[in-house]
């Protein structure tokens, strides 16, 4: 059997439809503010933030919510403000704070899918939620819903407010002085980051969502120079890394999240490369 | 009446004061230099202008048809810009970004504009180049049209020229010198007495001493008698 025939009758379970339809809406979506995130020092928030989302969905597992977004989404927003919040404040460093509640989200969450967890095989449950191992191939119609919904609505914010994003990226001093509320596009900032580190879980699982967001930005910042190139840029090659991982992860059997990962640590060192050649 | 009046304005952080008493105005078309030691307060008052940071107390009023963000800031280099992928043309257009509100695009009048400061500031050339490979004048100069964007009526620049050879840094005065001559109120921040007494109209010289008042009143002053003083030796 060729390749294309092989694709075509994995293409035919609904499951494998759904995951590269999901697949490709959070590459678009995690790739958009990675740019911001990389320069605005936030990757560290990310990082913390995808703690606490695992943190929630041990909670959420434990306590028994048929869907998990429900519990998960609102605590992962709450601590992308207070995170932000706790990095202007030059009392509690910042990054001690990020590290204080991740590690913290972690253990916690560990804990208590040890102690309360049904399941007959928890390491499984730690490791899926960890690296998205199969949650991906098991998307029920309405999770691939909820999923397009939020990347419309956040792809949609980050057309509509692309403009100021820039300019509060670029300096939020001069922002302010001209009068953009640089508070409120840092707070939306945080909040889509959230969305889509929830979203992300799914695929990639809650270790491995820095690298969807911010490889793509740092590759494309090796090439090209304007903040649009690099943002269309980044969108692209996050949707084609994306792509091309789930379906070798499909066809030869090895997990979605890490094989995704690596074609993204691919595309940096070529990305990289072509740089230093262009220079 | 006064574009900007400063009243009996204390500053500092976190309740913690740095300098206190200060009044001032500036009326249009001015050139106010303002001096003084490293950490003596010269950008956290320049931010407290701008509205970037509460006064302790004491109040800062705009005036004269000018409107608090329409202010256009040079600020002192921040280190995110350093690896940031913009072009020029990117960067002096967000200067327009206060006018647009809600809209989340850029009108043609506002293109113009950015083209027209970029003109301005013998930068067209460098339009669509990436701002982080330019040199440090070149970059000051696109700082300068992106300030330019954002106002009509007056700049706050801080240390326009901290980093500029001194080539450089004469070309940015003279260009700062035409704009003021143009009609652009400036207050700058300078390190350099020379250049403040050559092109300023007012001195504010902060420090222990506090000093406000015309180029000419200044040097009959002791603090600028001390300040020149100290200069020649
Ligand atoms: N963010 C801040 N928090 C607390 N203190 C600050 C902050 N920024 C500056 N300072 C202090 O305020 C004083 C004045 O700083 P600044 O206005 O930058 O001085 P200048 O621009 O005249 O060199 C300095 O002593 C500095 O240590
Ligand atoms: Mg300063």
């Amino acid at each position: 059997m060729s390749l294309m025939d092989n694709l075509k009758m994995y293409f035919q379970y609904p499951f494998v439809r759904y995951a590269m339809i999901v697949g490709i809406l959070i590459a678009l979506c995690s790739s958009l503010l990675g740019v911001t995130l990389v320069l605005k020092r936030f990757s560290f928030i990310g990082d913390g933030l995808s703690h606490v989302a695992f943190g929630a969905m041990a909670v959420a597992g434990v306590t028994g919510l048929s869907n998990e977004m429900i519990l998960v989404m609102p605590v992962t927003i709450l601590c992308a403000v207070l995170l932000l919040r706790s990095g202007q404040n030059a009392k509690i460093k910042g990054d001690a704070a990020v590290a204080m509640i991740s590690v913290g989200a972690l253990a916690v969450g560990y804990m208590l899918m040890n102690l309360f967890s049904t399941s007959s095989n928890i390491s499984a449950d730690v490791c899926s939620t960890l690296f998205g191992a199969t949650s991906i191939l098991t998307l029920t119609l309405t999770e691939v819903w909820v999923c397009a919904v939020l990347s419309v609505i956040v792809a949609a914010a980050f057309l509509f407010f692309y403009n100021k994003i820039f300019c509060v990226t670029f300096d939020e001093n001069f922002a302010r002085a001209t009068g953009i509320k640089a508070d409120v596009y840092n707070l939306l900032v945080a909040i889509i980051i959230a969305v889509i580190i929830v979203l992300a879980m799914n695929l990639v699982g809650s270790l491995l969502i820095s690298a969807l967001i911010i490889f793509p930005a740092l590759s494309s910042m090796r090439v090209y120079k304007s903040f649009r190139a690099v943002t269309i840029c980044s969108a692209c090659l996050s949707v084609f890394c994306t792509a091309v991982g789930i379906l070798i992860s499909i066809l030869s059997g090895t997990p979605v999240g890490s094989t995704i990962v690596a074609i993204d640590m691919a595309a940096f060192i070529i990305f990289s490369l072509a740089g230093a050649v262009r220079r | 009446m006064a574009q900007l009046s400063v009243n009996n304005l204390s500053l500092g952080y976190d309740g913690k004061e740095i300098l206190n008493g200060l009044s001032f105005q500036v009326t249009a078309g001015s050139y106010l230099c303002i001096l003084g030691e490293n950490g003596s307060g010269k950008s956290t008052l320049m931010r407290t202008i701008l509205g970037l940071q509460s006064p302790l107390s004491g109040e800062v009023s705009t005036g004269d048809g000018l409107i608090q963000n329409e202010i256009g800031y040079l600020p002192q280099q921040t280190a995110v810009q350093k690896d940031f992928p913009a072009t020029v043309w990117e960067i002096v257009l967000s200067g327009c970004q206060g006018r647009c509100g809600l809209r989340p695009f850029y009108r043609r009048e506002e293109k113009q504009l950015a083209a027209e400061n970029i003109r301005r500031m013998g930068i067209t050339e460098l339009r669509n180049r990436c701002y982080r490979e330019l040199s440090g004048g070149q970059q000051q100069r696109v700082l300068l049209a992106r300030a330019l964007c954002a106002t009509r009526k007056m700049l706050l620049l801080d240390e326009p020229v901290s980093g500029l050879d001194p080539k450089v840094t004469g070309e940015m005065y003279r260009l700062i010198d035409t704009l003021n001559k143009d009609g652009i109120t400036v207050i700058m921040i300078s390190h350099d007495m020379e250049a403040a007494l050559r092109y300023a109209t007012h001195i504010l010289h902060i420090g222990k001493t506090v000093f406000f008042g015309t180029k000419q009143q200044y040097l009959e002053s002791s603090a600028g008698k001390a300040f020149t003083g100290k200069e020649e030796m």
